[in-house]
């Protein structure tokens, strides 16, 4: 009898665009009925920081020593029309996160760090803790289309007061914390039934548009005798038209958040598919400041995705006055940290990925609300991680910066920057390395 | 994102001062339109037969006495011509259609700013109160006039993309809010044979605006199906031969207040734009309901 | 009686006047004249003073206002008392869109009508219109009482969590999640008293009910078409 030669078998092939991912959020779909909802910001490979690199010293470009050759890294916020300008010793700062996404410890720790650091730290949406004013020489009051706990004392209380119209995350969407982390204190700061889903409002209740925005900031300012800095926060979308709106409404500050700025809770389409990212947004934001001669007058801050001095230097380089952390942050106070790996995978993660932020079961204690998991932080030892951690983003964007020869971290200037790629170079209007080309100037 | 203003008298001994009066609403809304301002005021009605043109040009590049001379005689009628700032107003005896290739073939560098039987259209960067002083606005005399004071948002600050935009015939539009289906609507627009220069999406409306009426549409039947057609956030007033219109999205969260008094019927962004007004203390003031029409003058 | 003239005095100095009152001080009661539609006239007040303002206001009047009363002979415009913390606002003619936004708590008094958004997310505030209210009104609004005497546009109540409302009017269509309730005695009191709170005469049996159906309070699916 004839033996049959077995016929190769060719390689099981996976789809690219119906990835494990995609397979596995369709039949959770299915499943359910609902959308995908979680936190942190875009997770999917896209331009970022790492493709752009600076120059150093070399033959005509010659760098500075450390120590007595200073570098200097303190920057002032808000010094366009407050009395009393933001300012802060390292050009760093904490993003805005709400108690109620994140338990009371972790905004304690925030709080810590960034005092020891001589920065400021920012409320987010759900008011003013009597803790986190109690723990942070600096602190920016969001005022949020929600108008969550929202009132004129604490208004007053604030070193600055930051106008959110958007965040990098969801660019149109409004704050989103569901039943779960809706826990009595919670509940009674925002004015909402226990253990309900909040619903949010996406845009604000009384003023849409910038010229109408101008109005509420005169508003502010009448109710805080302009003493302090105004912030416009805005998710990254149309920055160069952003930007010159913001300044038009009288904006002491714009902060721009791009969409890997992460977010508590929203929908997952929402995170990976609307705004823009960081990288792409800075040169237009930095662009339309240099247009109404207000670059370095009105001062821009930077979000979303920063993770090292390098990308603090990279930001700064591209014109950016500072940056803002927030994702960064946690993992410094120890979110999503390999020794609560058993709970990760008994919540169908792994320490890393876990973002299921909404659920309020943070096994490191820190976007929770439950009493025993928040017991987990040690707000003073987690404070001095993240004080730590500044530190060595300070330090490294000051390596950087004196190797290009600067003073003063905002020296460093486009100038000081190649790019690996088509897509970096373009965004970030520097030239391929080893190259003049930037594409889309000069005309190709 | 901008303020708009709208003036109408109801009694003609109001109309002297008209210019002064929506000059001093105009600068009321200089904080919300910092950026450039415009107006179009309806006066000093042409004879039966003629055109008025309001024409610009960069600073310097047009003599226009030149030109008027040059128009009159190649269509054997006096040109009247009047300067105002970076403006020139040409009245002449001539159909529209002929002076417009005549203008094209001639002196392509000036734009028609408005065209018609009474409209004076004038639009300028700069802030309000310099584009007011520029055009002398507080000395003319008018039946009714609209003005804008703008906040560019999405595109260019040039004179070009400043409002009032013409529409047509003796007809302008003003625009506060942000539409947010111009842009496949312009194309529309362009493929149906209007004529649209820039990117604004105000200038959509407008153009939007011209073409229902070219169709037939009433004035209200063009608004009425803008509804349904035009998408986002929008308070605009309409400026007619006989008086103006206003419309209102129906999210309506673009403010908007009308006032009312024997004299006059005001329109604007903001009230204190209403409150230099001769008798505003004591007139009439409502808001209008989003989605619906209002015209007055016919 | 101290009168503040906004014609002569730059609006900064008069709210801080207003702002800065001294604890035993015997000035406690203020009149704002002229006020020409500007904006944010007396916001930002904390002390239990009286100002009353003659003329019409722009936006945010009384903005964020504390222990105060406020009065204005005139009409008002967007945002009026927006965030009010305590005490009392009241306008004798109209007033604009989004009254007593985010308010938590005082009590303001309208005895025209107002427009869109009236009591937008309101936190405790209570508020009673003499004429009736724009679309939109009370749009999640969260706690806190709306009372209107004349009649409410379309949506009213939208996406409301715990606010109560009373319409003696038409309303014309109700938003999402928002219901006809039953009116108690316990309800028939609280709105007598709110009304005489108000200082307005009208019969709180003419009045019917609306509040949450709460069915929107956690996701289900069979509630798509609500959002």
């Amino acid at each position: 009898m004839t033996h049959q030669p077995t016929i190769p078998r060719t390689t099981p092939r996976p789809s690219s665009i119906f990835d494990d991912y995609t397979l596995s959020e369709i039949r959770r779909a299915a499943a359910t009925g609902v959308y995908d909802i979680r936190g942190a910001g875009a997770k999917r490979p896209m331009p970022h920081f790492d493709d752009l690199l600076f120059l150093g010293a070399s033959m005509s470009r010659y760098p500075l020593e450390g120590y007595r050759e200073a570098c200097n890294t303190a920057v002032t916020l808000g010094d366009r029309f407050a009395e009393k300008p933001i300012e802060l010793k390292i050009p760093i700062t904490i993003a805005g996160m709400s108690f109620g996404s994140l338990s009371a410890q972790a905004k304690e720790a925030l709080g810590r760090g960034a005092s020891a650091m001589g920065t400021s730290t920012t409320t987010g949406d759900g008011g003013m803790t009597p803790e986190e004013r109690g723990h942070s020489t600096l602190l920016v009051y969001q005022y949020l289309p929600s108008r969550y706990g929202m009132n004129p004392d604490d208004l007053r209380k604030a070193d600055a007061i930051e106008v959110v119209v958007g965040q990098g995350a969801k660019p149109g969407g409004g704050g989103m914390l569901l039943g779960q982390k809706i826990t009595e204190r919670v509940a009674e700061m925002r004015t909402l039934p226990q253990g309900v889903d909040q619903r949010s409002a996406c845009r604000h209740p009384d003023w849409t548009g910038p010229d109408d925005l101008e109005i509420k900031i005169h508003e502010l300012r009448e109710i805080t005798g302009g003493h302090v800095p105004i912030y416009a926060k805005i998710g990254a979308s149309r920055p160069y038209f952003d930007t010159a709106l913001a300044i038009k409404a009288g904006a002491d500050v714009v902060v721009l958040d791009g969409m890997q700025g992460g977010t508590a809770a929203t929908q997952e389409v929402f995170i990976e598919h609307v705004g823009i990212p960081t990288l792409a947004c800075i040169r237009p934001a930095v662009q339309a400041l240099i247009d109404a001669d207000m670059h370095r007058k009105v001062q821009l801050v930077v979000s979303g995705g920063i993770r090292n001095g390098a990308d603090v230097a990279k930001c700064l380089a591209l014109g950016a006055d500072a940056v803002s952390i927030g994702t960064a942050a946690l993992v410094a106070l120890g979110d999503n940290d390999p020794r609560w790996e058993e709970d990760y995978q008994a919540l169908g993660s792994t320490a890393g990925c876990y973002d299921d932020w909404h659920e309020g079961n943070d096994p490191a204690g820190i976007t929770t609300q439950d009493p025993v998991l928040s017991q987990r932080l040690d707000p003073e030892a987690a404070g001095r991680r993240l004080a730590n951690f500044l530190a060595v983003m300070t330090l490294e964007c000051q390596t950087i910066a004196r190797a290009n020869g600067k003073s003063d971290v905002r020296n460093l200037e486009p100038e000081d920057l190649v790019a690996l790629t088509v897509e970096s170079a373009a965004m970030a209007k520097v030239p391929l390395a080893g190259t003049d080309w930037i594409p889309g100037q000069g005309g190709y | 994102m901008c303020g708009i203003v709208g003036l109408y008298a109801k009694k003609p001994a109001f109309r002297e001062k008209l210019g002064a009066h929506l000059a001093a609403m105009l600068v009321e809304m200089s904080d919300r339109g910092p950026d450039s301002a415009g107006v179009a005021l309806y006066r000093a009605p042409s004879e039966a037969g003629a055109n008025k043109l309001v024409l610009h040009a960069a600073e310097g590049s047009i003599d226009w006495q030149g030109l008027s001379q040059a128009m009159g005689t190649a269509f054997g009628e006096q040109a009247e011509l009047s300067l105002r700032g970076s403006h020139a107003v040409v009245t002449i005896k001539a159909p529209l259609t002929a002076l417009r290739a005549w203008l094209v073939e001639h002196y392509p560098q000036a734009r028609i700013v408005s065209a018609g039987e009474i409209i004076e259209i004038f639009k300028e960067k700069g802030h309000p109160r310099e584009v007011v002083k520029q055009f002398g606005l507080e000395g003319l005399s008018g039946s009714h006039g609209l003005g804008h004071t703008r906040m560019a948002t999405e595109s260019a600050v040039t004179t070009e993309h400043s409002h009032p935009f013409s529409t047509g015939r003796d007809l302008c539009l003003v625009h506060n809010g942000s539409l947010s289906n111009h842009n496949r609507l312009r194309a529309r627009l362009k493929k149906a044979g209007v004529e649209i220069q820039t990117d604004n999406d105000s200038e959509v409306a407008a153009g939007y605006l011209a073409w229902r009426l070219a169709e037939g549409d009433s004035l209200n039947q063009a608004l009425e199906r803008g509804i349904g057609e035009l998408d986002g956030f929008y308070t605009f007033a309409v400026g007619t031969k006989e008086g103006f219109a206003v419309l209102r999205d129906p999210i309506a969260c673009k403010h908007a207040v009308l006032a009312e008094t024997d004299d006059w019927v005001a329109m604007a962004t903001e009230y204190r734009a209403i409150a230099p007004l001769p008798g505003a203390e004591s007139a009439e003031i409502w808001e209008p309901e989003p989605g619906r029409v209002y015209v007055w003058g016919g | 009686m101290i009168e503040i003239d906004l014609a002569q005095t730059p609006l900064r100095q008069a709210n801080r006047r207003l702002q800065q009152v001294a604890p035993d001080s015997n000035e406690r009661s203020f009149v704002i004249r002229n006020p020409q539609g500007a904006h944010a006239v007396a916001a930002g007040l904390t002390d239990p003073i009286e100002v009353t303002v003659e003329g019409h206001v722009g936006f945010y009047c009384a903005g964020m206002n504390k222990e105060a009363e406020v009065k204005v002979i005139g009409h008002a415009g967007v945002g009026l008392a927006e965030n009010m913390m305590s005490g009392r606002v009241q306008v004798t003619g109209n007033a604009s869109e989004s009254a007593g936004a985010t308010g938590h708590g005082g009590l303001l008094v309208i005895a025209g009508d107002t427009s869109s958004r009236c009591g937008i997310s309101m936190k405790g505030i209570d508020i009673v219109v003499g004429g009736s209210v724009g679309h939109m009104s009370a749009f999640m609004g969260q706690a806190g009482c709306l009372a209107v005497l004349g009649d409410a546009g379309p949506s009213l109540g939208d996406s409301l969590y715990e606010a109560r409302l009373y319409v003696r009017g038409r309303v014309a269509s109700l938003g999402a999640d928002c219901k006809e309730k039953e009116m108690t005695q316990h309800h028939l009191e609280k709105l007598g008293r709110l009304l005489d709170r108000a200082k307005v005469s009208a019969n709180p049996r003419d009045f019917r009910r609306y509040g949450s159906a709460r069915q929107l309070y956690n996701f289900k699916i069979d509630n798509i078409g609500s959002y």
